[in-house]
């Protein structure tokens, strides 16, 4: 979608590139992020796609179109553009301000107001409360969810963030990140996003390109550069805790290696059987148990029990069950399982239904 | 923030402003102090110094709003960088020269005459509206100016719909600033022949009665309060 | 230009006369407006509400034209330097009044507990901690009101103060050019020379509190 080819950047006055020789591909409905110390020339990256910034050398293609073959504005029209909270016009009302992109492109009224409404529903804004209203009374959190719908209102295949969520408190950030993801999903935009939070470019990007001196040291997936750092600078970069970090990357949902779940009534046999099992292995193994519906029960110890004890299985279980949502990460899990002291944790989908059972031996094992 | 309407407060201070100088008016027309003042006030006189008072306002006032606005946005664009700081430089300084010095210099060199008057008033009154307006205009966040250009909106566009409507109330306090020290600076100026309630003050100075005297005084105070009182409402409608 | 050196040069001890008048006329009107500046923009402290009437009040007084202000006080000072000076005190009031109000109440309230922590009592704080804080917020307001002084007293001489500004009146009387310069030249230099003599003075009180 976007193909960044050799492109230097050299500032009037100046002889030392700021962006140099940089080649970056960033395919169709992808997150791009763009991180790196300041200076390191990834802001001028960004805004070379939309010639707020002129490249010195090389090209840039969106949509399989030279940028400087097209008018900047109609160009600029068609690329949604997020910056801190600063960016709204303060003189304008909440509708007004998302409105701008359609205004300039003069779409008619009722269309403005339809899509205006639209948009503040995505962001999860109250549009009767709020749409009237100017920036200033808005919370730092709110302004940027206007900011996001402001880049969204025409639609553009193609959106620009910088720092957008950087003046945020951490609370409000991650919320924010959240939120975001969940419309980035539906919406499949192509987004370059620029920060210089590695936490924050492992959480948002589907691929990073962690820049240094104007140059792109390492493009890949939040999992490639956690794993397999090319150099000091990025295994500095993504810090000590690499693998903490990893299990923020992978979703319950996702998580392969699970312990399993026994449903009751059903699989009584089975798991008598597998008590039988483990007595001769003697680990601290467990297992989850799902009632009718796959409501979660709690969970059994298999190694506190001897061959021929008869305690009924229902009496074993140990509740009460703990639940995470499928969409949390298996650093969230962890998380759960340090703060209760529990062994293990259901995952569960939107109507509380058993999907799988983590163990703290499943996230050893999932970033093995 | 629900002050930003006009409420019926606004309209306490012009109601007795206008009340007083009905008051005063009648006062004097009605009841002179002697046949001196009957023969020289009369309702026509009146009306005619207030209505030249504030044609020497609004004369200098527009044309200082006229030249110092634009020349404040041309000198706020980033290519007039070094240029503006020498301005500014210059503007302050003429600031703090005290008004009846500028008149003075301006009659010392053109001569005595309502044109002198009027040229002094725009040139002094220019200078907090230019400096005002480039420190609105400056003032302007330079994220709000790059969203607007980054979401493809015109240089021109951006300086009409964004940047004048930000800069618009720090414009509007110079604009009242000017407005008032015009008021102040034009009764100065009938004594070089612009004419106005200045000349009351003259008169009634030369002939020796208060009354003609405070006629003038009072109407120039009266006109000033509600001049900045108006100013001042719509310097609070504009700000966010 | 040569003319008017040499008419300067002539007229010293004149010009040197007038000179001295509006020095002094200003600096008592000064003395006078920083007294009671200081003690009204303190006590008004005490009283938000109070300070919020005063300081609107006195931003009326200084909307009034000056030489309209000097007027309404003939009637009841006559002519002179007396109702000069007290149309000076009026209108130099407000910039002290209001900066002494600001530069008290916009201390950091840390520094004010602190001291209270320290066992300091409501006059020592008063004394050695706001006041040496709010110094250069009041130092401002105090350059402010000379600078509108000196103007002033040019217009006095209107109501016969004297002072640099009679040459101006005068030399539009009698249509002498030479006067109404020198008189308008000689003001537009002090104003200047003292305006930026204080901001040297204001940079340092800044520099001392930090």
């Amino acid at each position: 979608m976007i193909k960044i080819e050799n492109v230097t950047k050299v500032y009037p006055g100046s002889d030392k590139a700021v962006v140099q020789d940089l080649n970056l591909h960033i395919e169709k409905g992808e997150i791009c992020v763009l991180v790196g110390a300041s200076g390191c020339g990834k802001t001028t990256t960004m805004r070379m796609i939309n010639r707020l910034i002129d490249l010195t050398e090389g090209r840039i293609l969106v949509a399989d179109q030279d940028i400087h073959s097209v008018d900047p504005i109609k160009l600029r029209l068609g690329i949604g553009y997020v910056i801190q909270e600063t960016g709204l016009f303060p003189h304008y009302t909440i509708e007004k301000n998302i409105a701008t992109v359609p205004i300039e492109l003069k779409w008619d009224k009722n269309r403005i107001q339809e899509r205006v409404r639209e948009l503040m529903g995505l962001v999860d804004l109250d549009y009767e409360q709020y749409a009237k209203k100017k920036p200033s009374s808005l919370s730092g959190g709110q302004k940027q969810r206007v900011g996001v719908a402001r880049a969204l209102a025409a639609d553009p295949p193609i959106m620009l963030m910088d720092e957008p969520f950087g003046a945020l408190d951490p609370i409000t950030r991650a919320k924010l990140q959240n939120e975001f993801l969940d419309i980035q999903a539906r919406i499949k935009k192509t987004i370059v996003f620029v920060t210089h939070d590695i936490d924050e470019a492992m959480k948002m990007g589907d691929k990073i390109a962690v820049m240094q001196d104007g140059k792109v040291v390492q493009y890949g997936t939040p999992h490639e550069i956690l794993t397999a750092p090319v150099n000091k600078f990025v295994e500095n970069l993504v810090g000590e805790n690499r693998i903490l970090k990893r299990l923020s990357l992978i979703t319950c949902g996702e998580q392969q290696v699970n312990s399993p779940i026994y449903n009751l009534p059903g699989d009584e046999e089975t798991l008598i059987e597998r008590i039988a099992q483990n007595e001769r292995l003697s680990t601290h193994q467990i297992v989850g148990i799902a009632g009718e519906e796959k409501t979660p029960l709690g969970y059994i110890p298999l190694f506190k029990y001897d061959r021929g004890d008869s305690t009924p299985l229902l009496d074993r279980i140990v509740t009460p069950p703990l639940t995470i949502h499928q969409n949390k990460t298996l650093f969230d899990a962890l998380g759960v399982l340090f703060n209760t002291g529990e062994r293990g944790v259901f995952v569960v989908d939107d109507e509380g239904r058993a999907l799988s059972f983590i163990t703290m031996t499943d996230l050893f094992e999932a970033v093995q | 923030m629900e002050t930003k309407k006009i409420t019926i407060n606004d309209f306490i201070l012009p109601i007795i402003i206008i009340a007083l100088s009905i008051g005063y008016g009648y006062y004097v027309l009605t009841y002179p102090v002697d046949t001196i003042v009957s023969n020289y006030l009369s309702l026509p006189l009146i009306f005619k110094m207030v209505r030249q008072h504030f044609y020497l306002i609004l004369v200098s006032a527009s044309l200082a709003i006229a030249t110092s606005v634009p020349l404040g946005i041309l000198l706020s664009r980033p290519m007039f960088k070094r240029v503006r700081s020498l301005i500014v430089g210059i503007v302050n300084v003429g600031q703090t020269i005290p008004s009846l010095a500028v008149i003075a210099l301006f009659v010392g060199i053109l001569g005595i005459g309502s044109k002198t008057a009027i040229f002094a008033l725009w040139m002094y009154s220019l200078l907090p509206i230019l400096n005002n307006t480039i420190a609105g205009m400056t003032g302007v966040s330079p994220f709000i100016i790059d969203s607007a250009i980054g979401m493809g909106m015109t240089k021109v566009r951006t300086l009409f719909f964004v940047e004048l409507p930000i800069a618009l109330p720090v414009i509007m306090a110079g604009i009242r600033t000017a407005v008032v020290i015009n008021v102040a600076t034009a009764v100065i100026a009938a004594y070089v022949g612009a004419g106005g309630l200045g000349d009351f003050i003259i008169a009634g100075k030369n002939i020796n009665r208060w009354q003609i005297l405070l006629l003038g005084a009072g109407y120039a105070s009266l006109i000033a309060l509600l001049l900045d009182h108006i100013l001042g409402v719509v310097e609070r409608i504009l700000t966010q | 230009m040569l003319e008017l050196f040499s008419f300067i040069v002539k007229r010293q001890s004149k010009i040197f006369e007038l000179l001295g008048q509006h020095v002094s006329m200003v600096l008592t009107a000064l003395l006078v407006s920083i007294i009671i500046g200081t003690i009204i923009g303190y006590l008004i402290t005490y009283n938000k509400k109070l300070a919020k009437v005063v300081i609107y009040f006195c931003s009326m007084l200084m909307t009034i034209p000056s030489l309209a202000l000097f007027v309404f006080l003939i009637p009841f000072l006559g002519i002179g330097d007396k109702p000069a000076i007290a149309g000076l005190v009026i209108y130099t009031l407000l910039p002290i009044v209001r900066n002494v109000y600001v530069g008290l109440t916009n201390i950091d309230p840390a520094v004010i507990s602190s001291a209270v922590g320290m066992g300091m009592t409501g006059l020592g704080i008063t004394l050695k901690i706001k006041f040496p804080l709010a110094l250069p917020v009041i130092f401002a307001g105090v350059r402010t009101s000379v600078v509108m002084g000196i103007g002033l007293g040019a217009i006095a001489a209107y109501i016969g103060a004297g002072g640099l500004g009679e040459y101006i009146f005068q030399g539009i009387n009698r249509g002498n050019n030479n006067m109404i310069l020198t008189g308008a030249l000689l003001i537009a230099l002090i104003t200047i020379i003292v305006d930026k003599l204080m901001q040297i003075l204001q940079k340092k009180a800044e520099g001392m509190i930090r």
